[in-house]
């Protein structure tokens, strides 16, 4: 008698990580916040062509003009015409005298990606006469949207090199520190609470002093980063320092030491990445941090200059209270803060939430 | 010249006042292929002593106070680190208790054997090279297994990956703590078959840790059997199990449950191991021996060769 065996197609089993990214899919808020990021991401680095107007084109006759959206007219969007009426920036809309929004028009120059010389935009009227202001303009007639979108190349990416680096610096501090402990360990330690112990709004503005005052808006840039990631590091440096100082008693630590694993081996290949689950929840989370400093200090002056763009710089010119009232749109730089804020929380919470093997 | 010799190793944990001597004079020989089992229950320094061999033990709290091992030929008490790095997996190689502990579970198993293969035989770290380990050690088709994690594998594979990491740099002596406590008693068998089959084919020394006499009687050449970290007997495998010497031997021996016969009770041995710095004077043994006389307590024997290649530490060894 024959007998015939049945192979049966087995499931296979799922890495950690796609078990954690079938976790990370059940929780639709963190879903959310994770698709507002990467839209954010996408259109600061296509800011560009998505915005009508350069960052710094000023127009004379429209400062603090409110907001002009384009309206339906038969099957087209038009722009109205607008003037400015005698009095203290007040402006009204010719309805009749209108033209069409185009899309893929040329304007102002720009360099897309930060290299490639450009002029195409998204969208605009080619007409200087009949602007279409989507979040009205500032006080030099500047168009907010724009500003907005080139504002967010320079707050997004902020947080997310500032994070890079603080993070790459803390977890090699920690992991050394943790993993040798002894006299390393707590002079290290020591060190890392004394950089902590200094409130971060002083720090920060103290390390800008250093700097001389007229600075380039790129080195600008980067110190802004690197004054952040020096008050950063040192928190994430005591986290991994206590995994680590758990972690080198595990087995597989001896392990790797009795095959002749040299010290630096073992901390950068075996203590490291059973870490990252930790890093990567960290990190979403801080990364609104290193935003707000950086809103924080353009806000104060001591950070991004004019005529460059940044949500904090931008918010600067709307500190008088007479204009809050009067010109409500100069505010949408914190919309977007608080947007951009939020929907980090969002994923930091789900992704904390996906990587907790004990929760749901 | 012995691949392996221990002469009098001591070791403390802790120093001057609170020290406690974990490994009390220690001594005993590893020839070229041949197996030797480390027998004790918990807590008697076998662990430690066999940890020494590659200096594994971290040195604070860990103090070596007397003795020397010598691999062939050199002390690795002082060897620079340089040196014992290259020792490790290259000349002794360790397979320990728990497997699933002992791999990284961020990592495929095929990433970390080939770790292995980088540190010591760098020419070798190929895909093809870990597969041909991994048949050695018996692992079924193994191409799709070298992209396993650790987690999808179960005690007794994850065990035959940490064997064939450990042969990965062709070591001359493999330390084995307990490699099979961890597991259940079918699997226990194959992994020491594996062990048997791979000392013939490889000609390896092996140093096999155990509690368990039963495994002793398949795989060693020699035995030593330790209590309250020194070394009470060392003897012949089939010789101590035939006719153990040492009253603790004889009583471990007797504690194993036996299949046929009568029996109402286990036997076990009263008592308990005395805890480090607890020592009783004379002959640790004395307060649990069923033939303790009064003098026991006062000096503690020596580890005397009372037959030929047969060492007993009991002056009284040859009572019934």
């Amino acid at each position: 008698m024959e007998t015939t065996i049945a192979i049966v197609k087995t499931q296979p089993a799922l890495s950690p990580w796609r078990l954690f990214w079938h976790r990370l899919r059940r929780r639709k808020i963190a879903l959310t916040g994770g698709v507002t990021l990467i839209f954010l991401y996408a259109v600061a680095i296509f800011a560009g062509f998505i915005a009508p107007y350069r960052y710094d084109q000023i127009s004379d006759n429209a400062f603090f003009h409110p907001p002009v959206w384009p309206r339906l007219q038969g099957f087209r969007l038009v722009v109205p015409r607008s003037e400015q009426m005698p009095g203290d920036f007040v402006y009204r809309q010719i309805s009749n005298d209108t033209r069409p929004l185009h899309f893929f028009i040329r304007g102002g120059k720009y360099k897309l990606l930060g290299f490639i010389p450009c002029s195409l935009h998204l969208f605009g009227t080619g007409d200087d006469n009949y602007s279409v202001y989507l979040f009205g303009a500032d006080q030099f007639g500047r168009d907010i949207f724009s500003r907005l979108l080139y504002g967010s190349q320079v707050s997004l990416s902020i947080g997310v090199v500032g994070i890079l680096l603080s993070f790459s610096l803390g977890m090699i501090v920690g992991g050394i520190s943790g993993y040798f402990s002894g006299w390393t360990d707590t002079v290290v330690m020591r060190f890392c609470e004394l950089i902590m112990s200094i409130p971060a709004l002083y720090l920060i503005i103290s390390l800008r002093n250093v700097f001389p005052p007229g600075m380039s808006s790129s080195q600008v840039y980067a110190m802004i980063i690197v004054i952040l990631s020096f008050i950063g590091w040192a928190s994430m440096a005591r986290v991994i320092r206590g995994m680590a100082l758990s972690l080198r008693e595990q087995p597989f630590i001896l392990a790797a030491r009795s095959l002749g694993q040299s010290h630096l081996k073992i901390i950068c290949r075996h203590i490291l990445p059973n870490t990252f689950s930790y890093v990567i929840v960290a990190a979403t989370l801080s990364v609104p941090y290193y935003i707000l400093g950086e809103v924080v200090l353009s806000f104060l002056g001591v950070g991004i200059q004019e005529p460059q763009a940044s949500w904090g710089l931008m918010l600067n010119a709307a500190q008088n209270t007479e204009y809050m009232q009067r010109f409500p749109w100069l505010l949408a730089p914190g919309a977007a803060i608080f947007v951009t804020v939020l929907a980090f929380n969002f994923l930091g919470d789900g992704l904390r939430d996906a990587a907790d093997t004990k929760s749901l | 010249m012995n691949l392996l010799e221990i002469k009098n190793l001591k070791m403390d944990f802790g120093t001057d006042a609170d020290a406690l001597r974990a490994v009390d004079g220690v001594s005993f020989n590893i020839g070229a292929g041949e197996t030797v089992c480390l027998v004790g229950e918990s807590g008697c320094g076998k662990t430690v002593t066999a940890l020494s061999i590659a200096r594994l033990v971290p040195t604070p709290p860990a103090n070596y106070v007397g003795g020397e091992i010598l691999l062939n030929g050199r002390d690795v008490l002082k060897m620079s680190s340089g040196e014992l790095r290259s020792i490790r997996g290259g000349v002794v190689s360790y397979v320990f208790q728990e497997p699933g502990a002992s791999l990284n579970p961020v990592f495929r198993i095929g990433n970390q054997i080939k770790e292995s293969l980088k540190l010591h035989r760098p020419e070798k770290a190929t895909n093809e090279e870990v597969i041909r380990l991994l048949k050695l050690v018996g692992i079924p088709a193994p191409e799709s297994r070298i992209k396993n994690y650790p987690f999808e594998m179960s005690g007794g594979m994850q065990q035959r990956v940490m064997i064939a990491m450990a042969l990965a740099s062709e070591p001359k002596l493999l330390v084995a703590d307990e490699p099979t406590t961890a597991l259940d008693v079918t699997i226990q068998a194959q992994i020491l078959e594996l062990l048997s089959e791979l000392k013939r084919r490889l000609g390896m020394a092996i140093l096999l840790i155990t509690h368990n006499l039963g495994i002793v009687g398949d795989m060693a050449d020699r035995v030593a059997v330790m209590y309250a970290g020194q070394i009470v007997e060392l003897s012949p495998a089939k010789e101590l199990l035939r006719r153990p010497l040492h009253p603790y031997t004889k009583a471990l021996m007797a504690s194993v449950p036996k299949l046929h016969g009568t029996a109402d009770r286990l036997s076990a041995i009263p008592g308990n191991v005395p805890r480090l710095g607890n020592f009783p004077p004379g002959c640790r043994f004395a307060p649990r021996c069923p033939i303790a006389k009064p003098e026991c307590s006062d000096k503690l024997p020596e580890l005397v060769e009372v037959e030929a290649g047969r060492f007993v530490r009991c002056p009284f060894w040859k009572s019934p």
